[in-house]
Order: C-alpha cells, then structure tokens, then sequence
C-alpha cells in the first residue's frame, strides 16, 4: 500500500527491534486492519487516528477524509503519485508542521495503541503461534528458581489496563511470577501482555513438556519421592480409584505437566550443618506450601472428593463421567469397574450411565449436569 | 603498603584480598580478617583440599615471595582464590563473619529476589553442598524461603561451597529480627479474567496445607510469622463479596 514501508523498515518491525523490546511479537497488518480487533481503543488511546496511521505507516491525510472511506483511497493514491494540485501540498504541508510538533506524543500514543493491540493479537490464533516460536527459542528466558530446571517462561502482565504494572514473566513450573532480569524490561507495560495470555497459552498448547531440562542427578529425588508415595498411609490414596500411571488428566492438564517443578524433592528443606530447621524455630520452614504439591494427583479432583465425602446424602450425585476431572487412557474400563463395585457398597441409588465420553477435554465441566 | 611489597610483582602482592573482593565478579564475598587466616586452627585441614597449600595461604596473607615462572604463579593464583572460598565458608559463620554478610545482606549485595510477590526481598547466597567444585552458588530468599539461579552468568560460575550450605540459615537463626515476615499472596492464574481450574485447585489445597501448618504452630504455640495484614486482606475478599447483596444486607451479615 504505501511504498514506505517498503523501501524503509516498518514502524511495527522497528519498534519490535528496539532493546527492551524483544518480548513483543510483530503484529500482522491484517489483524491490525480488522475495526474488530480494534473495538474500544479509541477511546484509549489519544490521537488514535494519528496513531494508527503511524503503526500502519499510512501517509498522514486530511481531516475529512474520516468521513469518506472512498475518498481516503483515492487521495491516498494521490499522495503516492508525483503530480499533486497546488491547494493539496499547501494543506499538507501545514499539518506536517503541525505533526512535527506533536509527533512525539503520537510516537507515545502509537506505542499505546500497539501495546493494546498486542495483548489482544497473542491470545489470537496467529499471535499465539507467533509467540510459541518465540517460546521455542527461548526468548522470554527461564524461570531463576532453581527447582524449575530453567523452564522456559512466557511474559504476562498483572493488570490489564496500561500504566499500572510493568511486564512479568510466568513459569508454568512453579505457578509463579518473576520480574524479568534485565532492568530494560523494567520500561515495558504489562498490560501490553495482558493477564490472559500465559495461562491460555499453555491451555492452548496442551502437548508442550513444560518441565525444563532435568539434570540427570534427580533420581535421587524421584527416588525418594516414590518411597514417600509408598509409605503415605492409605488414608490418602484409599478413596483413588485410578492407579496414578493411568491418569493422562488432571482438572484439564496432563499430570506431568501440571506445575512439575513443585512437589516432594523440588521444595527447599533449610539446614544446618545437615540437621534440618525445625518448623517450630523461631526462624523455622513456614513457606513451603507455596511449592507443594500431592504426590497423588487426584487428590486435586475436587468434585470427585466432595461427592465421596459427601456420599448417599441426597440424590443429586453426578454421574461419573461428569464428576470425574480425571482423564484415563487405557484404564477407563477398569476404573469404571472400581467406582460401580464401591457405590454398590454405598447403596447409591445413581446409575452409571455415561455414555462413552471419550477422553476429550470437555470432560471436564464439572457438576454442571447433575443427575 | 610497602612492607608487603616484594621485589617481583606488586600486582600480586600488595594486599591480596583487597583486591580479590573488589574485583569483579567476586561481590558476594566479605573480607575475610587478618587474625582469622593466620590462625592455623581455622585452616585445619584445607591443606589436604588445595594445591601448592603454602604458596596459597602466603598469597592470600599478602607475604608471598617466591620466585617462578607465570605459568607456576597462575597455578598458585587460582589456588589461591580456592582457599580464600573455602577459607570463607568457615569465616561467614563465625560472628564477625555474620556481622559482615549481615551488612552486604541490608545492602542488597547479593541482590533481590526475583519473584514478584517477595516485593525486593534481599537474598543471601548459598551452596547446595558443603563439598568444592559439586554445584555453584545459588541464592536464597528469606521470604518465599527458596533458591534462584544469581542472574549474571559471572556469579553463576563461583563455587556454592565458598558459601555454604548452613550460612544463610545460620544469620536467621542469629538475628531472628533479620527474618522477614511471610507473605500468603499469591499469584492466581487467570484467563478472561476466570481462574484456571487445575492451578486454582493446586492453590487450595496449598492453602489447606498452609492452615494445618498454623494451626500445628498454633498448637505448639509458635508464632506464625505471617504477615499480620493477611488476615486484613482476606477479611476484604469477604467484604467484596458480600457488598454484592447491598448495604442494608451486609449490614445485617455484619
């Protein structure tokens, strides 16, 4: 459209190459060009229009030319021909004075208004894989813990709206969030990432393996996490039905990857000379919540839990396939076998009706159909 | 100066650890006293640990005057910085050594932890073995109590073991005040502004296990060490949630 952009670098590709801002992805013209996507910004931005046209790298016009998209094209062909009337390059050169002045606070709103529309367009299916390649080559970094095997992180903000919070990086290892180590990400808006896009991300690419590199010395600790799954009285795994190897789903996320660097062998145990800090020091433990996890998965299937603790009470038991956020591979029959041999005992009056539910992740609503 | 200036190299010989801690790289070490290293009880056994021991301590006690050929005087230099880090670990915990990494510490020498919720939280380094040459040092965060990979590649490759596995818990234990109060917020996951199902479940029953360790403290009369403004903050959660059925019937509930 405009010969600009081709001679010189785009004003979107430019403001990407920027230090500071290599976690931006480079938002296409298409997305830009559909008045959906843009819905609501206006009002957000100031000099929206300027601003628009600037990360466009449309040629400014004339005022009225808003009114008429016809004529915008036309005087848009004009601008790119040699041949101009007189009374066209005079007004024209008067609102380049005018923009010269102005020009940074519309480089300012520009940035804005790509900002904003780059927290929309990555949670786009373009922009979502645009940001997997990204994330593939390791440009949001790793995650500093060190339990997390350097997984790789994507970038997210704690707010939405701009000028509130700079941008943060997530690490689907741990379910947390670190402040980018380069101070020059320290200038750059959360709020052009937006709250939504890690999480759906990863809910989106559910085949990743999130885990990060395993250094080769962790048998150790997987070891002594299988004797602690072991020695768990079965006060725990009584009520599981599904051997914990079977389970491809847990409330919609593979077990292994849902925040694998938590759990048993990832938490810090605090010593001294190799006796561990008692709970009870003054100083003692008192975080290591934050990083547990169950051994046995399914004991996060909170509806399941609920209705085997509150068994036989009254008659609005879901059936199994709407209560279990648990997805079984091969297994299913077997389990199914397990639950109807247990309920019979119970003297529930719910028969195990079903009806091939599959593995499909929409499995997973819940109670919302309740018997 | 002078007096310990000898006649081949000065670069080498005028106050060595002056020189070994302001140089960079090397941010996380305190200097270790005069006294301290010339004690030989403090010294017991490193001898076994570190090559051309001799050369190395007199190298780092500034009285190094051998006479050799660079490729020898690199080996002796690199032995040297080993003792000096071995030499330290045992020094941080004494208390002149603690004194003098409680300050670095105020100061944020070793830097601030990098997650969100630790609010710049000053870390302390650490090693994951007492053992040289097994793991770099990594660094510690009081509040979220876990460990984080130092950010600059030249910290990443300094021996854990100069630091230590007892140190950072030893300080706390030391100067209980120094121990920062515990925050329960949490970062929640969330799409469309909706919690993400499998993290939120993860979240709750963290938080179960969090209350039965308070109430487990609570039993054997400890304190908790939380942050007193947590109880505030979800005592709001249920304001907001009850603003909902209007004032006249939060009135009522309250």
């Amino acid at each position: 459209m405009s010969s600009s952009s081709q001679v010189t670098e785009s004003w979107i590709s430019s403001f990407c190459g920027l230090l500071g801002h290599e976690y931006f992805a480079e938002v296409s013209e298409d997305f830009i060009e559909d008045d959906f996507n843009l819905t609501g910004l206006q009002s957000q931005v100031p000099m929206y229009k300027e601003a628009l046209e600037m990360i466009l790298d449309v040629e400014p016009e004339d005022d009225e030319d808003e009114e008429d998209e016809e004529e915008e094209e036309e005087e848009d062909d004009e601008v790119l021909g040699d041949e101009r009337p007189a009374g066209y390059r005079r007004t024209s050169d008067r609102r380049h004075l005018r923009i010269a002045s102005d020009l940074s606070v519309i480089e300012g709103s520009a940035e804005l208004l790509y900002g904003l529309i780059h927290q929309r367009y990555i949670t786009s299916r373009p922009g979502i894989q645009q940001m997997t390649e990204k994330y593939e080559l390791q440009h949001f970094g790793t995650c500093p813990r060190v339990n997390c095997n350097s997984c790789k992180v994507l970038p997210v903000g704690l707010n939405d709206i701009p000028g509130q919070e700079t941008v943060k990086l997530f690490c689907p290892s741990c379910l947390d969030v670190y402040t980018p180590p380069n101070s020059r990400f320290q200038s750059v808006d959360g709020a052009f990432f937006g709250t939504t896009f890690p999480s759906l991300f990863f809910m989106t690419f559910t085949d990743l393996d999130i885990g990060g590199v395993r250094p080769a010395s962790t048998g150790a600790a997987d070891a002594l996490a299988a004797v602690h799954s072991a020695a768990a009285p079965d006060g725990k795994s009584r009520n599981n039905p599904t051997p914990p190897n079977l389970i491809t789903s847990i409330n919609g996320v593979a077990p292994h990857n849902l925040a694998p660097g938590l759990g048993p062998g990832n938490i810090y145990e605090p010593r001294i000379y190799g006796f561990r800090v008692s709970e009870r020091a003054r100083s003692g433990p008192r975080m290591k919540w934050l990083r547990m996890r169950p051994t046995d998965v399914t004991e996060l299937d909170e509806t399941r839990r609920y209705w085997e603790e509150h068994d036989g009470e009254d008659g609005t038991r879901p059936d199994d396939d709407d209560m279990n956020m648990v997805d079984v591979a091969e297994g299913k029959g077997v389990r199914r076998k397990i639950i109807g041999r247990r309920r019979r005992a119970n003297g529930s009056a719910a028969t195990g009706a079903g009806g091939g539910g599959g593995v499909s992740p929409m499995d997973t609503n819940g109670v919302a159909a309740a018997g | 100066m002078d007096d310990f200036n000898s006649d081949t190299d000065s670069d080498y010989t005028s106050y060595w650890r002056d020189w070994f801690i302001s140089s960079r790289g090397n941010e996380y070490f305190c200097e270790i006293d005069e006294e301290y290293l010339t004690d030989r009880f403090n010294l017991t056994g490193l001898n076994t640990e570190v090559q051309y021991y001799q050369y190395a301590l007199d190298l780092v006690t500034d009285v190094f005057d051998l006479d050799c050929d660079d490729e020898m005087r690199e080996q002796i230099e690199k032995s040297a910085r080993h003792l000096y880090g071995l030499v330290h670990a045992r020094y941080i915990v004494t208390t002149r050594g603690l004194a003098k990494m409680l300050e670095k510490f105020k100061k944020s020498d070793f830097g601030k932890c990098p997650r969100v919720m630790c609010d710049s939280q000053p870390l302390l380094p650490m090693g994951q073995s007492d053992v040289a040459n097994t793991t770099p040092v990594k660094l510690y965060c009081a509040r979220c109590e876990d460990l984080y990979n130092p950010k600059s590649s030249r910290h990443a490759v300094i021996d854990g073991a100069y630091f230590g596995t007892s140190f950072h818990n030893i300080l706390f234990q030391v100067y209980p005040a120094m121990s920062p109060a515990k925050s329960q917020r949490r970062y929640e996951p969330r799409v469309f502004g909706f919690k993400v199902h499998a993290a939120a479940a993860l979240g709750r029953w963290q938080t179960d296990e969090r209350e039965r360790m308070k109430e487990r403290l609570k039993g054997a009369r400890v304190e908790t060490g939380f942050e007193a403004e947590d109880e505030e903050l979800e005592d709001e959660e249920e304001d907001e949630e009850m603003e909902g059925d209007g004032f006249e019937g939060a009135a009522v509930a309250q």
